[in-house]
């Protein structure tokens, strides 16, 4: 049975819809991380979950039981909020330990709970503060800490690591994802930090003004996005995208566009021949395209350089293939002058194609 | 470098005409009174005819069981009128603390005690309270329950009802003004966190308020002690002194008894008692701060 069931979770404020049926199911222990653009109604999401919004319709279960008509406290769970939502009058210590005092555990295990997770998000120092004298950073931290001196059943994380540095937001997410295997909960974690998401999740689900486009491992969506939104979401940098034509020729198929003409394996041959389209768009993925000037025409792009951006071991290279911008990575040490034409090779395996009116996959 | 110095004192010589006016409309007063209540002073005299008399009108005052009367009725009449608005404010304010329709409207209500004014509310309760033909006794009456005496034997607990009805308002729109401005987000947190209403109230939303409860107090504190109006129109302090208080007593010694000395003196008691109750409350505040400084100072020394 599944441990946390959204059954087509509907959200309107007002006339304005802003969730539309959100389908969704979470095994025991998966760390399942929400990502989408701004608005696409991820802390909606999961603040119904958390019982701080209203279910306009559909119904949340936990365990087999319905929950939309729990108050929050009676809902088992801890959360870390966008804006952190500290206690202003409170120290760091009394924040953290807040949950705990409510429910009157003994003092000493408070206190050792507190050092604990304090020592884990680099608190110590901090303890005795109240969040006006901390940084952003900081306080961010405590509302983590907060949550994580608890132990409730389903953890809910709201953007937790937006607001550190990126050296910062390694380390935590290297902690959390530590963590996460240490204590078997069930979490849910919003975010729009690709990065963080692919590392921690066990389940990504992708979100779009207000609609699931898909979910699954980190692999499945990296590998098999069902249409271009989350081809182009998930990556970087991102998916180059190229508008092209289907073609049969002496037996292969290729795509043709503007400024490249690729034969297609036949597993995609197969797929396109399929679904019957012929104009689709063709995505690669930059880590797909590897510098090789001596590799067939039909097999690479031949790719003019507009932009390098110098990234420390690699480049990133903005070109141009006939009228359309594609990125591709270049180890830093292969010389490169703008304005020159480079042949990258496709790796056949990375082609991706979608139907070009309706963006789905093929 | 004079540069420097000259936009360090722009900032006073800006507020300089202001304190000049606060200075002259505050302090020349003040010195009146003080300066008149060393003295044996009768309205018809100028204040420099007055005979100068030393400390004769605060010694006087000290050992004047009326005067004491008056001040025991005062600080009771401050006592329960404070604590009660408050209660009933604060109170009120939390219970009204969400989005009801017709809330705006609701608060407009709530406000229109304090636009009356004071001495339309004493007529207004005068007549309530009127021992025959009042709107109280002829209820009760209509429900079979025995009169009341109102401005009578329970003469301070009437007027203690009408300050009340008058004044909580005040408190109330104050007080939920606090509360709205609360960060949300905070208490949501608190929520998750297993705070039920009550809790809400006492660890989050309580303290976060306390601010602005505490000039709210002091607020209503000075005005409850020269509260005259309402108080002369429903009594006039009597019967007997039981509702003279100190303000009503001030300006019947002023004009009835026509001792300007004395009731300087009476005055400048009333000031120091004010004080007092305002450097208290401050000290309080302090203290409280420093003892939560302490405390986190010897538990960073246990580590
Ligand atoms: N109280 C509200 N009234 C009306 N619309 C709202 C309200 N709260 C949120 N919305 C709308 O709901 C949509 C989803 O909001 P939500 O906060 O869930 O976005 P999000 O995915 O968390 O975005 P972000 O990544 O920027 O935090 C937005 O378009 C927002 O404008
Ligand atoms: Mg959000």
């Amino acid at each position: 049975m599944p441990k946390i069931h959204l059954e087509n979770l509907i959200k309107r404020y007002g006339d304005v819809q802003v969730l539309h049926g959100i389908e969704l199911e979470m095994a025991d222990n998966e760390f399942t991380v929400l990502v989408g653009p701004s608005g696409c109604g991820k802390s909606t999401t999961l603040r119904m979950i958390a019982g701080l919004e209203d279910v306009t319709e559909g119904e949340i279960y936990v365990d087999g039981n319905p929950v939309s008509h729990l108050e929050p406290k009676d809902r088992d769970l801890a959360m870390v909020f966008q804006d952190y939502a500290l206690y202003p009058h409170m120290n760091v210590a009394k924040n953290m330990s807040f949950a705990l005092r409510l429910q009157k555990r003994p003092k000493a295990e408070i206190d050792a709970k507190v050092r604990d997770v304090a020592a884990t998000l680099g608190l110590t120092d901090y303890l005795l503060r109240k969040p006006g004298e901390l940084s952003g950073g900081q306080r961010q931290r405590v509302a983590m800490g907060r949550a994580l001196t608890r132990d409730a059943g389903i953890f809910l994380f709201d953007e937790p690591l937006s607001n550190l540095d990126a050296k910062l937001r390694g380390q935590m997410r290297a902690e959390l994802a530590l963590m996460s295997q240490r204590v078997q909960k069930n979490m849910i974690y919003v975010t729009h930090d690709q990065i963080e998401a692919m590392t921690l999740a066990d389940r990504i689900v992708v979100m779009h003004s207000g609609y699931i486009q898909q979910q699954g491992t980190p692999q499945e969506l990296f590998k098999r996005p069902v249409n271009k939104f989350v081809a182009g979401f998930l990556g970087m940098p991102p998916m180059n995208f190229l508008e092209g034509t289907i073609e049969d020729r002496g037996g292969q198929t290729f795509i043709t566009g503007d400024g490249f003409d690729l034969v297609l394996t036949e597993e995609r041959a197969a797929s396109a021949k399929t679904a019957q389209k012929r104009h689709v768009t063709l995505g690669v993925r930059p880590s797909d395209l590897t510098y090789a000037p001596d590799s067939a025409p039909d097999q690479a792009l031949e790719l003019n350089v507009m932009v390098s951006e110098y990234v420390g071991a690699q480049s990133v290279l903005l070109c141009t293939c006939g009228a359309a911008k594609v990125m591709v990575e270049l180890g830093s040490d292969t010389p490169v002058a703008l304005g020159q034409t480079l042949k990258f090779a496709v790796n056949p395996a990375g082609i991706h194609l979608f139907d070009r009116e309706s963006e789905v996959a093929l | 470098m004079r540069i420097a110095r000259a936009n360090r004192l722009t900032p006073y010589m800006f507020m300089a005409p202001a304190a000049i006016i606060m200075a002259i409309a505050l302090l020349y007063p003040l010195g009146y009174m003080v300066w008149g209540s060393f003295r044996a002073w009768n309205p018809s005299q100028s204040i420099g005819e007055a005979e100068f008399v030393g400390l004769r009108n605060y010694i006087f005052l000290w050992n004047d069981p009326n005067f004491h009367e008056s001040l025991i009725v005062t600080l009771k009449f401050a006592f329960f009128v404070v604590s009660l608005e408050m209660l009933i404010g604060v109170g009120l304010a939390l219970l009204l603390d969400r989005n009801i329709r017709g809330m705006s409207v609701l608060r407009t209500l709530f406000i229109l005690p304090m636009m009356i004014a004071p001495v339309v509310v004493g007529l207004m309760w005068r007549y309530m309270y009127h021992p025959t033909v009042g709107t109280f006794n002829t209820t009760l009456e209509s429900w079979g329950l025995p009169k009341v005496d109102w401005l009578g034997d329970h003469a301070l607990m009437s007027i203690i009802i009408a300050d009340i009805w008058q004044w909580t308002p005040f408190i109330f729109i104050l007080s939920l003004a606090a509360l709205q401005s609360l960060p949300r987000s905070a208490l949501e947190a608190a929520k998750i966190d297993g705070a039920t209403g009550w809790q809400q109230i006492i660890h989050i939303k309580l303290p976060l308020m306390m601010p602005v409860l505490i000039v709210t107090c002091l607020l209503r504190l000075i005005d409850a002690f020269k509260v005259l109006e309402v108080i002369l129109v429903m009594t006039a302090g009597g019967p007997g002194l039981s509702t003279e208080i100190l303000a009503l007593r001030i300006s019947r010694t002023a004009t009835e008894f026509r001792e300007l000395g004395v009731a300087a003196a009476m005055s400048n008691y009333l000031l120091i008692l004010l004080l007092f109750f305002t450097v208290a409350m401050f000290l309080f505040t302090k203290w409280q701060e420093a003892r939560a400084r302490r405390l986190a100072a010897a538990i960073q020394e246990d580590d």
